[in-house]
């Protein structure tokens, strides 16, 4: 019976096997038809989505910066440089924890909390355009081999390649040749934002801002296919980016480096230009800085250091700095007494020392007067005012002349305006008249006032650059120049504005003035420097300091300006003053006297005498300049052999 | 004796004098399934040779894997059913120790624990045993008693299924818990479980889903799930797989991009791309055609399973052979569900293209016990 059942059982199971099995068979087959049904509906359906979402994944299109166009000196030394630097990027729409792979990164590269702040700013502030965010600068070989060894664990992290600008002198030609900085959410706002949206820099200085259009060249495009670690396999397209224009600068760095040198760590500024074209040969404004930590990045104490700094080494002195002429401002009071037909080369009057107004008790004094000695030049015609630096002269001709002639006469030597062509913000100095003075202080014109302009002082303000162009004004006999610092336009539409700006202005005091007066000032001013060995009071305030051995012939006058007033019948004494209390040292030149190559300003900050102590930087900035004119000759010389 | 059960009984010799007069009938392999086995291997090496983007050791490491494959489909062949049914009871029991033993002494991995340190000499994943050991418990348990089973030897058989899937649910492992359970419950099914029955309880798991969603469901689990009706609320993180899954499906079109021309393994936006997630490779690279051709042979395969179990002498070993021709369906369904965005992510390689040996060396150890029970006779 048992083996009946069991064959019984085993036919009966067979069929209920076969028939569960046909029943499950039809089952695999509908659900194998939903998932046919499903690639069809990816694949063939909507495969237009699909395939332009892959696309999306491995195409990136990126820009490219443009190379940065290069600045060189006018002998072709390079003053502004691209290198390339390894930076280290983040591509922060691959990462799904930033703080995670921060993290990470300060582990590898043990960041300091400052660099990870400067990192967390920079996260910030960037760009939605911006494919990936640069976050270090530029990295050391040591570095990019620990973050390639660590790759596996930084998605979104990308060492990549970048232009940097590096800037050669260094702080010796900072304030000429500018620098450039970071660029920030100001800068996004002002520039074009298709064509800087790959660049990370920004001309923020001098040259570097004013020539940023021409420096910064147009963007390119790339087309790449990349990685899901945003790593680029491969290029597809590429439309490469236009580097920018290469400025050719006035500059001579030679020059420079020697006008650094003439300084020797004084604070102060010297401007050289070349009287015939108004190009600038030298601009140094010291303490400077370096401009290559604002490419490099730096720590943020070390910004403030550099920003709160008594001694300001990031104002440009030679442009910004605004002080009183003192007696470099006494040619041009000389040449209006003669324009204004109110003296004659041959006048003369006594000076013993004093001055006094009409009525008045304030006494003026000579620059010679001490306790004991009421100083004075004795007999001074003009042409012994300017080379004995005569204060009584120069107060009796103020005070003698139309106030509003003297002005409109400085006006012409470009006091009070500002002529730079080419560099950012440069100031105008002050050329006050009684509009002014009753506009902002409220009070009228004394005849005080014209006495004290009579010796350049009072609220009469020029900065180095502008008694540049005074003394340049004097080399050229009455043509002034507008000071530029590259060599020609690199802007298509206004390249005419500066040609015409190029050539000499008319001649100042054009009417009035014959070429024997320029040509008298000029020989008064020679006499600062040449004429010695006259006995008690008959040479030149500065022949004793640079005249003594000089082989060429230069032109020049000197200026002490006071920075606190003095009260009446008390001497100046540098002891008892505070550093930034004591005189400026003023000194503007030119050579050779004939005909003039080099026109410059040089201002001593608290250095004190004129003479003394900016004449012998002028002296040795013009040697240097001398020295090379003649090598140059003698080279010019061999080539036409 | 009736008659016709005496015609049965010869007929039944009959045949068998007739199938091992043939050579590979006494080897007791299947030369039609060995051939379609053969066609999805070489096919997956194919577009495992694209997915391993140059990776020759790791070419080379699963070329000898699937050669062991081969040996184990081999031996497996070579054992009669009532071997496996003798050891069933006791490769069960084993593999239930192992279970335990791996919950508290087991490696971990990628979070989870699934391997069991043997002596350091080598590893071992207890959870891929069972499903081998699962369905032939199971079939062991049935083959003594009636069939279609009643409610007691069901409620039994779901016993011996779930204990095991629990264990392996705990690692976590969810895929091959699936897969375990699927073994099992194919058994019970093939079996005659009375459909109404199937129907009930399923009904009475999706009254208790949100039960389930609560308390049974991990975090992650319940993620992956949300992430299958909305990727795009993650995109980095849990949808990342399905978004560049389905891209990588979807950009291949009708005939794809061309072998090796697939963009988005080759730029790595696709994950294991080796392993779970090689139906994508192959979709993106291949097209439709090249993935409909995988599933017709996979079909192939499971039909001509399906003869073969039917074939079987002994209850054991039909179901047996059934069971694990529809392991084996599950775990295209499931991967191929997964990868195109239909079914949530679990763990499921794809049977004999995806990369890694244990699961190519069972399934193969599988399709011999199939070949075995055929050609074996019953006792």
């Amino acid at each position: 019976m048992a083996f009946e059942s069991s064959i019984k059982d085993q036919s009966r199971e067979v069929e209920l096997f076969v028939g569960r099995a046909t029943t499950l068979f039809v089952g695999v087959v509908l659900l194998l038809g939903i998932l046919a049904l499903r690639l069809l509906e990816l694949q063939v359906w909507n495969y237009d989505t699909y395939a332009s979402r892959s696309d999306d994944n491995r195409m990136r299109v990126q820009t490219l910066a443009p190379a940065r166009g290069m600045i060189f000196d006018r002998n072709g030394q390079l003053l502004a440089d691209n290198q390339n630097a390894s930076s280290l990027a983040l591509v922060v729409d691959e990462i799904s924890d930033v703080q995670k792979t921060l993290d990470a990164l300060t582990s590898i590269l043990a960041l300091s909390e400052a660099q990870e702040n400067e990192i967390l700013a920079r996260l910030r502030s960037r760009r939605t355009s911006d494919a990936h965010v640069v976050i270090i600068d530029s990295l050391s070989e040591s570095e990019v081999s620990r973050l390639a060894v660590n790759r596996h664990v930084l998605p979104g992290v990308l060492v990549v390649n970048q232009l940097v600008r590096f800037y050669p002198y260094g702080e010796i030609a900072a304030h000429a040749v500018g620098s450039v900085r970071r660029m920030t959410d100001d800068d996004l706002r002002r520039v074009d934002p298709v064509q800087y949206s790959a660049t990370t820099f920004i001309g923020k200085r001098g040259v570097e801002a004013f020539y940023e259009e021409q420096l910064h060249g147009a963007v390119g495009y790339q087309k790449a296919e990349t990685d899901a670690l945003g790593r680029k396999r491969q290029t597809l397209d590429v439309q490469s980016p236009l580097a920018g224009k290469d400025i050719h600068l006035h500059l001579d760095i030679e020059l420079q480096k020697a006008s650094v040198e003439a300084l020797s760590g004084r604070r102060g500024a010297i401007v050289a230009l070349d009287p015939r074209s108004g190009g600038v040969l030298a601009m140094v404004s010291m303490p400077a800085y370096d401009p290559n930590i604002f490419v490099t990045g730096m720590s943020e104490s070390a910004f403030s250091a550099l920003s709160s700094s008594e001694y300001v080494p990031l104002f440009n002195r030679a442009t910004n700095g605004q002080y009183a002429p003192g007696s470099t401002f006494k040619p041009i009071v000389g040449l209006s007494g003669i324009a204004n037909g109110r003296v004659a080369w041959d006048d003369e009057i006594e000076d013993r020392g004093a001055f006094q107004l009409p009525g008045q008790e304030r006494v003026y004094r000579d620059w010679s007067w001490t306790k004991d000695d009421s100083g004075g030049q004795g007999m001074v015609d003009l042409r012994r005012a300017i080379y004995r630096s005569s204060n009584v002269y120069f107060y009796d001709l103020a005070s003698r002349l139309p106030i509003r002639s003297l002005i409109d006469f400085a006006d012409e030597f470009g006091m009070g305006q500002n002529l730079v062509l080419d560099i950012p913000s440069a100031s105008q100095g002050l050329l006050p008249d009684p509009v002014w003075k009753q506009g902002v202080k409220g009070l009228p014109w004394y005849p005080g006032d014209s006495v004290n302009m009579g010796i350049g002082q009072g609220d009469l303000l020029a900065t180095p650059m502008q008694m540049a162009v005074v003394a340049a004004t004097f080399a050229n006999r009455g043509y002034r120049v507008s000071p530029r610092m590259a060599q020609e336009s690199y802007d298509g539409d206004s390249s005419a504005a500066f040609a015409t700006a190029s050539a000499r202005t008319n001649r100042v005091g054009l009417e009035q003035l014959s070429d024997d007066d320029w040509e008298k000032m000029v020989a008064s001013m020679e006499d600062v420097i040449h004429r010695g060995n006259q006995g008690f009071r008959g040479n030149g305030t500065a022949w004793s300091y640079i005249g003594r051995d000089i082989e060429y012939r230069m032109a020049g006058k000197s200026g002490t300006a006071q920075v606190v007033e003095i009260s009446q019948g008390e001497e100046y004494d540098e002891e008892e003053l505070s550093e930034f209390d004591r005189k400026h040292a003023w000194f503007i030149a030119f050579a050779p006297v004939e005909n003039p190559t080099i026109a410059l300003a040089v201002l001593v900050e608290n250095g004190g005498g004129g003479s003394s102590v900016a004449a012998p930087v002028a002296r040795a900035v013009i040697d240097a300049h001398m020295k090379q004119q003649r090598l140059q000759g003698l080279h010019n010389m061999a080539m036409a052999e | 004796m009736r008659n016709t059960d005496f015609q049965r009984t010869l007929s039944a010799q009959d045949l068998s004098a007739v199938r091992l007069s043939r050579w590979y009938d006494r080897v007791h392999v299947d030369p039609i399934l060995v051939t379609l086995l053969t066609v999805v291997i070489v096919f997956g090496l194919v577009v495992l040779r694209s997915a391993v983007a140059g990776n020759e050791p790791l070419y080379e490491a699963q070329l000898k894997r699937l050669g062991v494959a081969y040996v184990a489909l081999i031996v497996a062949a070579q054992a009669p059913p009532y071997f496996y049914q003798r050891m069933a009871p006791l490769i069960y029991l084993f593999g239930l120790v192992f279970l335990v033993l791996v919950l508290f002494f087991g490696v971990q991995v990628k979070g989870s624990q699934r391997w069991l340190d043997v002596f350091g000499l080598f590893r071992f994943q207890p959870s891929e045993l069972m499903k081998l050991a699962v369905p032939m418990a199971v079939a062991w348990y049935l083959q003594k008693r009636s069939l279609p089973p009643s409610l007691k030897y069901t409620l039994a058989c779901l016993c011996i299924i779930l204990l095991p899937a629990l264990l392996i649910g705990r690692q976590p492992d969810l895929g091959t818990s699936i897969l375990v359970f699927g073994a099992g419950f194919s058994v019970l099914l093939l079996a005659g479980l009375s459909w109404r029955w199937v129907l009930w309880s399923g009904l009475a798991v999706a009254a208790a889903a949100p039960l389930i969603w609560q308390f049974v469901l991990e975090g992650y689990q319940r993620q992956r799930i949300l992430t299958l009706f909305d990727p795009q609320s993650d995109p980095l993180g849990a949808g990342w797989n399905i978004i560049q899954s389905t891209t990588a499906i979807g950009s291949g079109g009708l005939f794809g991009k061309g072998l090796f021309q697939g963009s988005q393994s080759y730029l790595e936006f696709l994950p294991e791309a080796r392993t779970d997630f090689i139906v994508a490779v192959l979709g993106e690279e291949l097209g439709f055609v090249g993935v409909a051709f995988l599933l017709l042979m996979y079909l192939l395969i499971i039909a001509r399973g399906l003869w073969l179990a039917s074939q079987a002498q002994s209850t054991f070993g039909r179901l047996l052979a059934g069971a694990f021709v529809f392991t084996f369906f599950v775990y295209v369904f499931v991967n191929v569900a997964m990868v195109s965005g239909i079914l949530p992510v679990v763990g499921v390689p794809l049977p004999l293209v995806s990369y890694g040996g244990t699961s190519a060396i069972t399934l193969m150890a599988g399709f011999g016990v199939i070949m075995s029970v055929r050609t074996h006779k019953a006792w």
